[in-house]
């Protein structure tokens, strides 16, 4: 018997060898659920996978049909990622389980959540049911607007895509730390990132000299009034402050009743600004930017959600911009 | 200067995060209502023939349509689990229940098999495998209700599908179910009639492989631009009959169904679907010396078309238009008819739904002229979120 063993533990072995060394000498193939963690992944994983997303980046990510072709993008997927925090539950499941993917599913290696280390905002502590309308019970999902949980998203993923393609986990880990560096002179201009790379400072007193933390730096404070509760990590990065939303209740159209109590408001607290995604529709924003003087920016707040928005990064930059835009006018 | 440094202070400082708890999801529960009230031209037993689907509203007043619970969830590392069972008043206020389905389906197998087994709803063409409260109408299409029965085409069986390495999604099914029972009526079930296309029935039990039923599923999914997904489905069902002991049917069917959307889209609207779905039939009878009947073969045929148009958030029109065509019999069941429909829906929100339906029927088949039907149905749906089917 001894002999037999031997020769079916060095067929293990071989087998073992063969699967590692097929799966470093090709791209880890990764489908995420968003264009946002698409992009990030590509910053992190570099020329060793290869990306597609589920959703376009002009689509609401909650509201997605489980197509067939969503199936074939992950049946051979080395790795899924998903936004979490019920972002994707009425259609995720459907996926994973039509894709007949074994290594994607959840619990397995090839099955990441992106919000695993983000400090979640708006969790409920009381009960929850419906009648609230679509709260998540989880907290807000919308974390990949605060430029900080990009860095975030891009350290999970480098560990993660390290885990699985281990000859390539120094390189993801340079990469994450490449793509931080740029998130850090996007948010304060290159030359308090060089100052603080070079440890002339600490963070918590390093000057913002520029970038996106001056250029809304003047606004902190300013009260404004969103479409959906869709902003809130944004806003607070920026120190911006919500005073209500278009939507009575989370995911409910606004009703007329409550548009005019939010006019009402926003006359009384003179709010400046609505911003909303791009494929919320414009008929409520409009009337209530009519009676109170608001001005609407309307933007994407997704990866590709338009032209400019190419890349995490560019996404971000023309929310701030245009956020900027609106409020100096 | 004092702002910027506190923002800058958020951003580098480590954040405290919160306890990620564990969420314990052994069963995902459901329940949907789903009622209806109004009436047509026509009451009675004619109301009755009419609306023949054993969901569809069929009295003149108030409907209790369908009340289902749902138990969803993964048995264990191999297996998901999934139970409807449907609590209904019928047209005569007795209370049912019914197990609808219940069955699990594998979560591991390699090569891009799945198995399922346990009692479901046969897999044939788009609409049958479809709970109530997913349709589009208020009523099930004359095809359907024909060829697979008021209740829809289930039964205890089991099958296994393939997604083949094809660069589209490309999936083959091949399903065993028993044929008896009162949901299969083109094959043993046991309609109430005595007749079934003019001809007799007889008592007949399963004996063998060949007396189970027999189903067949090819369906593909193209998306043949970014705004638009299409699937097209073949299917077959081969199984015996109550006609005698040779007696065997045979049913083939095509479904086509097609959604377009533009890029940007508001919770998932606007939107157009098209749906289609045509269905042949062959019912080769026994001879039947007792009552001098040859043997015969018997054919008839139906269809539907519908439109949808998710015109602007919550808001849903439809137009649906179906025939069947006779077999050549005189009896209740097998002559021609055709209706149209036209729908307007809406949806609060995912949980609920208002939905608004006219029916003209052409009633030569009751020796009426035209029939008008009003219906106003209502939905709520309770407990785990519905997922966003294609």
């Amino acid at each position: 018997m001894k002999p037999t063993y031997k020769i079916m533990r060095g067929k293990a072995t071989l087998l073992a060898f063969l699967a590692l060394s097929s799966l470093s000498a090709r791209e880890l193939r990764v489908v995420t659920t968003t264009t946002d963690l698409k992009s990030i992944t590509e910053a992190v994983g570099g020329a060793y996978v290869s990306v597609s997303s589920i959703s376009t980046g002009k689509q609401d990510p909650h509201f997605i049909d489980a197509r067939p072709s969503y199936m074939i993008m992950l049946r051979r997927a080395d790795l899924f990622i998903r936004i979490g925090l019920e972002m994707e539950r009425g259609w995720e499941s459907l996926v994973l389980e039509g894709s007949r993917n074994r290594k994607i599913q959840l619990g397995n290696p090839g099955h990441l959540d992106a919000s695993a280390g983000i400090e979640r905002l708006e969790v409920p502590t009381g009960p929850v049911d419906r009648s609230l309308g679509d709260v998540h019970a989880m907290g807000n999902p919308h974390y990949w607007l605060d430029p900080y949980n990009g860095r975030i998203i891009a350290r999970t993923i480098a560990d993660r895509l390290g885990q699985l393609d281990p000859e390539h986990a120094a390189e993801f880990a340079s990469n994450a730390a490449q793509f931080t560096r740029r998130i850090d002179e996007a948010m304060f201009g290159s030359g308090a990132v060089e100052e603080m790379w070079a440890g002339q400072s600490n963070g918590e007193r390093a000057p913002a000299q520029g970038g996106w933390s001056a250029i809304l730096a003047p606004y902190a404070g300013t009260q404004v009034v969103t479409y959906h509760r869709s902003w809130s990590y944004f806003l607070r990065r920026f120190g911006l402050i919500t005073v209500g939303e278009l939507e009575a209740k989370p995911g409910i159209a606004p009703s007329p009743g409550h548009l005019l109590r939010l006019i009402d408001m926003m006359q009384t607290k003179q709010v400046p600004l609505i911003i909303m995604a791009s494929f919320k529709g414009n008929k409520a924003p409009r009337m209530v930017a009519g009676k109170t003087g608001a001005r609407i920016v309307k933007v994407p707040y997704s990866t590709n959600g338009n032209d400019v928005a190419v890349d995490y990064i560019a996404m971000l930059d023309q929310i701030v911009r245009q956020v900027a835009a609106g409020l100096k006018q | 200067m004092r702002m910027m440094t506190v923002i800058t202070a958020i951003a580098l400082t480590a954040t405290p995060l919160l306890p990620q708890t564990a969420q314990t999801r052994y069963v995902n529960l459901s329940f949907s209502g789903l009622f209806s009230a109004g009436g047509a031209t026509v009451s009675g037993a004619d109301l009755l023939a009419l609306q023949s689907g054993a969901h569809d509203p069929r009295v003149t007043g108030f409907t209790v349509q369908n009340l289902e619970l749902s138990l969803t969830g993964a048995i264990d590392p191999f297996l998901n689990g999934e139970v409807h069972l449907i609590f209904q008043i019928d047209a005569e206020g007795e209370s049912l229940l019914e197990v609808e389905e219940a069955f699990l389906t594998t979560r591991s197998m390699p090569l891009g098999l799945q198995v399922r087994a346990g009692t479901f709803f046969t897999g044939f063409g788009r609409l049958n495998p479809q709970h109530p409260h997913s349709w589009s109408y208020v009523d099930q299409p004359l095809v359907n209700n024909r060829f697979m029965g008021g209740d829809g085409l289930r039964g205890p069986g089991g099958r296994i599908s393939w997604l083949t390495p094809l660069p589209w999604y490309s999936e083959l099914t091949g399903g065993l179910q028993n044929a008896n029972g009162e949901t299969a009526v083109s094959f043993l079930g046991s309609p109430e009639e005595e007749l079934f296309l003019d001809r007799p029935l007889v008592e007949r039990e399963a004996a063998g492989l060949a007396d189970l039923l027999k189903t067949v599923t090819w369906l593909n999914a193209f998306v043949p631009s970014a705004n638009l997904a299409v699937n097209v489905g073949l299917s077959g069902l081969f199984g015996p009959n109550r006609t005698g002991p040779d007696g065997a049917t045979t049913i083939l069917g095509a479904d086509l169904f097609a959604k377009w959307q533009p890029p940007a889209t508001d919770q998932g609207w606007p939107f157009v679907t098209l749906q289609f779905e045509g269905m042949w039939r062959q019912y080769d009878a026994s001879a039947n010396a007792e009552a001098g009947l040859p043997a015969a073969t018997l054919e008839d045929a139906g269809w539907y078309g519908q439109v949808q148009w998710g015109f602007k958030r919550g808001w849903i029109a439809g137009l649906r238009h179906g025939q069947v065509y006779a077999s050549g019999g005189p009896a209740d069941g097998s002559a021609d008819r055709s209706r149209w429909s036209a729908n307007l829906s809406y949806y609060p929100s995912e949980f609920s739904k208002v939905r608004l339906q006219t029916n003209l029927d052409d009633g030569a088949f009751l020796d009426r002229d035209n029939i008008f039907g009003i219906w106003l149905q209502f939905e709520f749906l309770m407990g785990q979120h519905a997922g966003h089917k294609f």
